[in-house]
């Protein structure tokens, strides 16, 4: 059998998601944006820092939803582009002393690059053996982080300590709530974009190759350029997601950015609803708060309930928030016939 | 009239009523997390994850306050020790403890475990004026009480016990041609530091170094390539499974060298068993705590109270884990800090009081060690004793030594 024809008869990976099923309608995203602005208003500092971290691995899981519900290719090395744009930051602001808000254009610029240059050789890969070879970058990044050769920059093992920046013109708010809004701008722009992204021609080709690689080829889109592509688009958004990781969490270090890490995001895609955007926040609350729940239900069990409580929701809820989000617009509109 | 003396007892019982609290306390005084009735002691390591071995440190660590407060509490106030799970990933370590600073409102965190997790939070508990006390890891960096006044370690630094093994060298063999194998990371780097500090101007004593990953299977070729060199010194800073696989190793490619071993390897039920008894001979190490499996503390009076709370409130605890015999030195400390604070339960006294130990010996450390600090000394345990295994178990010699590094 030949690869193309193994390529048609290959069921694809991920299932088909009409374009429109990718975001929310337009009410309800404001009722979130509402939600996401008042509430940190009214909450403790710590809060409003766990919701910022929301936020980030939100951002974070949005990315590797662009790259497998968008374009239908696996990704198991998240992580690595998310310490690149972590180092990145950290970098420039502490050996360079440039503004944080500066740290996160170019964090990204470069994933988008180290995305780019990867997604290459990964053409060659599809499906199983793409998230192997990305998992493979995945458990080579903390290594390489540690490497004497960079450890002027990047402090080796010891890593390296990130100021936190205040809020500007001497607004009257806590670091943490500012880092919070910064946050929610950065993040609500990315959303914004990838919305767009997917709508546009590059979004429509992204989704043919998802579909049928052999059809879109067809139809005279250039795979081997949009696969690329679509790589360097979700290292770069992860970058900017690390960059902000590293100014709310204040240290870098190459314990923080381990295969587990990797696996958490690619978790919260799945939790959240594969190809569905807004459902990365929901994904990102699940690898958040879901450690902490059964941390508190068992110590020394918590890994196992963990587990117990994943298995549940893919069991319950395979495809995730998405389709509680559904389930619940149909119950809505039942409502208002009755 | 009788209105204006009524007005004026009533304006007096009043101010009785006012002043009395108020003057007891001028001698009561507390911070955030310290009440009439109770303490709150934050605490992280991890339960989970590549480290979760350390996890029965926070176990020993909770039935010594279970202990404590069954006993009354410190100065009659029960101590409430609030532990997580940090799986030894610097993020979740900053998100533990801020949980713990600003929603559990604890008063001190106590004991968090591992070098990459307490650089994560060391900045922020200082910037919060928060005692970050008596840290779980080697690394010499925490006794910086000038930058960092609110963060104070507790075990010996690595470097000070490579300091140690470096005099006993100089002055036992001091024609001595060491070779050294440590693990890349920050335990093994600090090390080699201390190494270097100690011989000083005899640093050439070190003919060759090899490092090893922590993520390779074996360290063969490494021993191989060291025995090549025609050292007589083997000094092994390695973790619990790579010093078995060097004793091993040795053995087999019959070189015996004067063999170090680092502390953090001397465990005898899951480093030299493994390895073989045989093999183990004359190994030397250096050791501050007692060994639980050492019949020579069979009755000592502080392994008995420590076996006793064993059986009591953790019985299931695996007696022979150097980790156990860590939590409960560790939790002692603290225990006799806030013993020392007496009513004034501020950060800043509690600083003040882990800053004054003198002469302080917990339980389960070994006689003649004492913690000592003061504020410019932010190191608890800086001595050690050496020791070379004989038979089934370690047999200590020589004095107590003092391996002051970083100052």
């Amino acid at each position: 059998m030949s690869a193309v024809e193994e390529a048609a008869n290959e069921a694809p990976a991920v299932e088909a998601v009409p374009k429109r099923a990718m975001t929310l309608g337009y009410g309800t995203s404001l009722v979130v944006l509402a939600l996401l602005i008042i509430v940190p208003m009214f909450l403790k500092n710590f809060f409003v820092f766990q919701l910022t971290m929301l936020l980030i691995y939100a951002l974070a899981v949005l990315a590797l939803n662009i790259l497998t519900g968008g374009s239908g290719q696996f990704s198991l090395g998240q992580s690595a582009f998310y310490a690149v744009g972590a180092y990145t930051s950290a970098i420039l602001m502490e050996h360079m002393g440039v503004n944080y808000a500066l740290t996160l254009p170019v964090a990204g610029i470069i994933c988008f690059g180290f995305g780019f240059l990867f997604g290459q050789p990964a053409l060659r890969l599809s499906g199983i053996y793409l998230a192997l070879a990305t998992f493979a970058l995945a458990v080579a990044m903390p290594q390489l982080l540690k490497l004497g050769f960079f450890e002027h920059w990047t402090g080796g093992v010891q890593g390296l300590v990130v100021t936190k920046p205040d809020a500007p013109f001497g607004l009257p708010i806590s670091q943490d709530r500012w880092l919070y809004y910064f946050t929610l701008v950065v993040s609500i722009g990315i959303y914004i974009a990838s919305v767009n992204l997917l709508k546009s021609r590059s979004g429509r080709a992204f989704m043919a190759i998802r579909d049928n690689e052999i059809a879109a080829s067809a139809m005279g889109v250039d795979v081997a350029l949009y696969k690329t592509l679509a790589f360097g688009v979700s290292a770069g958004i992860t970058g900017v997601a690390g960059g902000l990781g590293a100014i709310a969490v204040q240290f870098v270090a190459p314990d923080g950015y381990t295969i587990t890490l990797a696996i958490s995001l690619f978790l919260g895609m799945v939790v959240g609803g594969v190809g569905w955007l807004p459902g990365s926040i929901v994904g990102s609350a699940f690898i958040i708060f879901v450690p902490n729940i059964a941390e508190h239900i068992s110590k020394g069990l918590s890994g196992a309930v963990f587990g117990v409580l994943l298995f549940l929701v893919i069991f319950l809820v395979p495809h995730g928030a998405r389709q509680v989000a559904m389930v619940a617009q149909q119950m809505l509109g039942k409502l208002k016939k009755n | 009239m009788p209105a204006t003396l009524r007005t004026a007892a009533f304006g007096a019982a009043v101010a009785a009523f006012a002043f009395a609290p108020a003057s007891a306390l001028a001698q009561k005084k507390y911070d955030t997390g310290a009440t009439d009735t109770e303490i709150r002691v934050g605490h992280i390591v991890p339960y989970s994850g590549p480290a979760s071995a350390y996890g029965v440190i926070g176990k020993t660590e909770e039935a010594y306050f279970r202990m404590v407060n069954d006993n009354g509490g410190i100065n009659g106030r029960k101590v409430k020790f609030v532990s997580y799970d940090d799986a030894y990933s610097p993020p979740k370590a900053v998100e533990q403890v801020r949980k713990l600073v600003e929603s559990d409102e604890v008063l001190v965190v106590f004991n968090p475990l591992g070098t990459p997790s307490n650089s994560a939070i060391q900045k922020y508990l200082n910037a919060k004026k928060v005692p970050q006390l008596f840290v779980a890891t080697g690394a010499t960096k925490w006794n910086d009480p000038k930058h960092f006044p609110w963060t104070i370690g507790w075990q010996p630094s690595y470097q000070s016990e490579a300091l140690i093994y470096a005099k006993y060298l100089m002055k036992e063999k001091p024609d001595a041609k060491v070779v050294v194998l440590y693990q890349n990371d920050d335990f093994g780097k600090d090390y080699v530091k201390g190494l270097k500090d100690g011989f000083g101007a005899k640093a050439s004593m070190i003919v060759a170094e090899e490092s090893y990953e922590i993520s390779e299977p074996t360290i063969d070729s490494h021993i191989v390539k060291l025995k090549a060199t025609g050292a007589d010194v083997f000094i092994s800073i390695t973790t619990p499974k790579f010093a078995a696989q060097a004793i091993k190793k040795l053995a087999e490619i019959d070189w015996k060298p004067m063999h170090i071993l680092s502390n953090v390897s001397i465990s005898v039920g899951s480093v030299i068993k493994p390895a073989g008894f045989e093999n183990a001979q004359g190994i030397l190490s250096a050791a501050y705590a007692k060994d639980a499996a050492d019949p020579q503390w069979q009755d000592d009076p502080g392994m008995k109270k420590f076996l006793a709370l064993l059986d009591k409130y953790y019985p299931e605890a695996d007696r022979l884990n150097t980790s156990v015999v860590y939590g409960y030195g560790a939790a002692q400390t603290l225990t006799k800090v806030l013993e020392m604070c007496g009513d004034n339960l501020t950060r800043e006294n509690i600083m003040k009081q882990a800053a004054n130990l003198k002469d302080f010996t917990p339980d389960t450390l070994l006689p003649g060690v004492k913690i000592n600090t003061s504020t410019t000394d932010f190191a608890p345990i800086e001595q050690l004793q050496m020791m070379r295994f004989k038979g089934e178990k370690w047999d200590l010699f020589g004095d107590i030594i003092s391996g002051e590094a970083g100052h």
